[in-house]
């Protein structure tokens, strides 16, 4: 009996520290939830957390659940309403979620819920098929200034990153970016099969999904819209060739409404440990994603103008009144 | 050519270790076993079985992938069979006659030839992945969306197939279909339609959902709603749980022309495993030799499906591994597999890993061979569940639907569309209207108005792009032949017999 009670309140003691350096010790279970089916973008960056959050001991087990549908806007609407308060739950987003809540009209933004980290971006690469007359940006942009309609663009869904990267460019040719002529695909695949037999004048997609095509030389990369060169890239971005768009296609990692600030502070620890382990470093390398780490306050403050300017892109382009 | 023998055999002394024929089995065991639950297809089934791999070496968890992909495709098929419950939209050919043959006790000879012509399919495909992978891709690439108009243009005349009596009934059914695929954000304008401020509609309609729904929940509820009036009885078995010689020489010719529909099909990058499967049905409708067996449970509308299936399901991965293209859900979960153990799939891949690659293709093989000798044994056991009483085993699949619905897709909106569609399927039985109609309905729909509006859209509204090249036109041209050759055999029939 004594030996128990011994053992109950050192367990209770130990228990109280290890609440209260949380920071420091492995988390309980994470849940992660990706607004979307299995296979694509927010699953694979969940996926990729379940894997680097444990290798790291950044937390003792993470479980991944999948809720697809309408640009991750379920997702987070089932996130609002059956997390609130629990200091395990987290949920991927990004861009792209951002755009879906502004063109549904969704009543749950992603102001409703705990902004922890941006976590990897995505550059968009423009290419054409090695065939084809138009080898600079600059080649592009006269064409879109004779006719917007005659230059087809193809990439994903309509209203997503690819297409508000077509709008920008033509906006920043000076055309009118409601004329493009854009064919929005389902998936990289169909899309890249467009380029590559040349149905298409030009295509817009992560650079990821083109990599392989260009260095083999079926696919001609004419602009990325990274701020500068990347390392991993050969190739020249849009803005030195003087067409100024810089937009990355971000995925960030959210946390449930009600949190107290000491929950708060232990995920972004959590998250943090993870974001600077060896294992996250790897992987990021492994998928062609930019470390773009951003967190608390100063991606709260991101996620604000960034709202702003989605909400501008997607009024210009005809996708929101 | 002898490169590419050499290089498969180093392929099959990589996948033919001991351990690695564990991890086969192992895979598709599991991929059976969640395979078979309805509503839960291969993708969904890859994505939950993914992290078990990651302690394996590249090799043992790219055979264990091939494992669990074939037995969840294979899953997906028992169901079908054995009580009209597809596990995924491509099963649903299976079911309209493999159910009937489950029903006069035919069930071993049904799952038989689904399993063989499984196995024949995948083994042939695996070979044309092997070796014609690099031309079919050429082919694959230059489908341009006015082709793909012309496909489902052929689709759609070769649906009459399913509509079982009565012609009118059948394209009532087909027209629910069309209609329920118009809901959801439209893909091309990214606007809504008929999501009356629903967020879950704005994807549309889910497959398997509907289909679940039709087949499954209907079947219970039209059940559950007879049992008082007639007793409706089920032969669990009669004859041999085996083929006979017979089902032998019907089962051949259609698990051939199942793999030539369903390979090149699947590696189209918007081709999928359902289209394939409609028109491998619809075939053998035509060709059988004893037409009025279709709707009564024949064989051949098992047998050229089921191949048709497994055809496609290896057709996918040939922009996979050579283009780095992941064109359906279960590829794209493959792909992040892959890339695990730092392996991008693309048109170098060939190149710079030749050992991975010639050991996934060689442990397709393995899978394929492994899910032959798991599941032929099993036979036997599963038409037992059969022997069942009703009551048990229509509760039981009311539970399953349930449950994967909600796996699939977590969302009581989700289940309220089951219920919804279940409802459908029983008053659509009641009143004698043919359900598969529907289905095919809601998936050709949507694919022929983007591929068309894409078309139109890439040629700046000009319409003769759709007759433009040899593919679309061969296309419109075998569509005219299945169109019309019913009405020329019928008057040449009617010619002979004035003659006698």
């Amino acid at each position: 009996m004594t030996f128990f009670n011994r053992f109950a309140r050192a367990a209770v003691v130990a228990g109280a520290v290890l609440a209260s350096t949380g920071a420091v010790f492995a988390q309980a279970e994470l849940k992660i939830m990706a607004p979307a089916a299995p296979g694509g973008g927010w699953d694979q960056t969940a996926r990729s957390m379940q894997q680097a959050l444990v290798a790291s001991g950044a937390a003792k087990s993470a479980q991944v659940t999948n809720v697809p549908g309408a640009g991750g806007t379920i997702g987070i609407a089932q996130f609002v309403n059956g997390a609130k308060g629990d200091p395990n739950a987290l949920m991927v987003g990004g861009f792209v979620m951002m755009g879906a809540i502004l063109t549904n009209k969704s009543p749950v933004g992603l102001d409703r819920v705990t902004p922890i980290a941006r976590l990897t971006g995505e550059y968009e690469a423009i290419v054409v098929p090695a065939n084809s007359p138009i080898k600079t940006a600059k080649d592009l942009v006269a064409a879109l200034k004779a006719d917007p309609a005659k230059v087809t663009w193809a990439g994903g869904s309509a209203g997503g990153v690819d297409h508000i990267t077509a709008g920008l460019i033509a906006k920043a040719a000076g055309v009118d970016a409601t004329k493009i002529n854009y064919v929005p695909f389902s998936g990289g695949g169909e899309a890249l099969a467009a380029i590559l037999s040349g149905q298409v004048t030009a295509g817009i997609s992560g650079y990821g999904e083109f990599e392989g095509q260009i260095k083999s030389g079926k696919l001609r990369l004419i602009g990325m819209t990274s701020p500068e060169r990347l390392p991993d890239v050969d190739g020249p971005t849009l803005k030195e060739q003087g067409v100024d768009v810089v937009i990355a296609n971000w995925r960030a990692i959210f946390a449930a409404p009600d949190l107290s600030a000491d929950q708060r502070k232990a995920l972004l620890a959590t998250i943090e440990k993870m974001a600077k382990s060896k294992e996250w470093q790897d992987i990021l390398k492994q998928k062609g994603w930019a470390d773009t780490y951003l967190s608390g306050d100063a991606f709260a403050a991101y996620l604000k103008t960034e709202n702003d300017v989605v909400a501008d892109m997607l009024r210009s382009i005809g996708l929101v009144k | 050519m002898l490169e590419t023998f050499a290089a498969l055999g180093n392929g099959f002394a990589l996948a033919l270790q001991p351990d690695k024929l564990l991890f086969a089995l192992v895979g598709v065991f599991l991929g059976t076993a969640v395979g078979v639950l309805p509503g839960i297809g291969p993708a969904l089934t890859v994505a939950l079985l993914l992290p078990v791999t990651f302690k394996l070496d590249p090799t043992g968890s790219l055979i264990m992938f091939a494992g669990i992909y074939y037995g969840g495709m294979y899953g997906g098929s028992t169901t079908a069979i054995l009580i009209n419950t597809p596990g995924e939209s491509a099963s649903m050919a299976t079911a309209l006659e493999g159910n009937k043959m489950a029903k006069a006790g035919r069930g071993g000879p049904a799952l038989a030839t689904s399993a063989i012509g499984s196995f024949v399919a995948g083994l042939i495909a695996t070979i044309g992945l092997a070796f014609l992978a690099p031309a079919l891709v050429e082919f694959a690439i230059s489908f341009t969306s006015a082709d793909y108009f012309a496909l489902m243009v052929l689709a759609f005349v070769t649906v009459s197939a399913t509509f079982g009596a009565s012609r009118l009934r059948g394209l009532t059914s087909l027209f629910i279909g069309l209609a329920l695929g118009l809901i959801g954000i439209d893909k091309l304008s990214g606007q809504q339609r008929l999501v009356f401020g629903v967020p879950d509609l704005t994807d549309g309609v889910e497959v398997t959902t509907l289909a679940v729904a039709l087949f499954a929940v209907g079947e219970a509820l039209f059940v559950a709603s007879r049992h008082k009036a007639v007793v409706e009885k089920i032969e669990a078995v009669k004859g041999s749980v085996w083929m006979t010689k017979e089902d032998w020489k019907r089962s051949w010719k259609p698990w051939l022309r199942g793999t030539l529909l369903g390979f090149p099909i699947g590696a189209l990058p918007a081709g999928g495993a359902e289209i394939p499967t409609f028109l491998s049905y619809s075939l053998e409708k035509r060709l059988c030799t004893k037409p009025e067996e279709f709707g009564n449970g024949a064989i051949e509308g098992v047998a050229g499906p089921e191949a048709a299936n497994n055809a496609s399901a290896a057709g996918t991965l040939v922009p996979l591994l050579t283009l780095g293209l992941p064109t359906s859900a279960t590829a794209a979960i493959m792909l992040a597999g892959f890339q695990q153990y730092g392996l991008n799939p693309g048109p170098l891949l060939f190149a710079e890993k030749p050992d991975l690659v010639w050991g996934l293709i060689a442990s397709l093989f393995v899978a394929n061979a492994m899910l032959l000798v798991l599941n032929l044994p099993l036979v036997g056991l599963w038409v037992r569940l059969l022997a069942i009483p009703q009551p048990w085993l229509y509760g039981g699949i009311m539970v399953f639907a349930t449950m994967g619905t909600i796996a699939a897709k977590p969302s009581v909106i989700e289940l309220g569309m089951l219920l919804v569609f279940g409802l459908m399927g029983f008053m659509m039985r009641r009143f004698d209207y043919p359900i598969a109609p529907v289905v095919i309905g809601l998936i050709l729909g949507p694919l022929a108005e983007t591929q068309l509006r894409r078309a139109l859209t890439i040629s700046l509204g000009d319409p003769s792009v759709l007759v433009k090249s040899p593919i679309s036109i061969t296309l419109y041209v075998l569509a005219a032949i299945a169109l019309l050759a019913p009405f020329f055999i019928s008057a040449l029939k009617n010619l002979g017999s004035n003659e006698d």
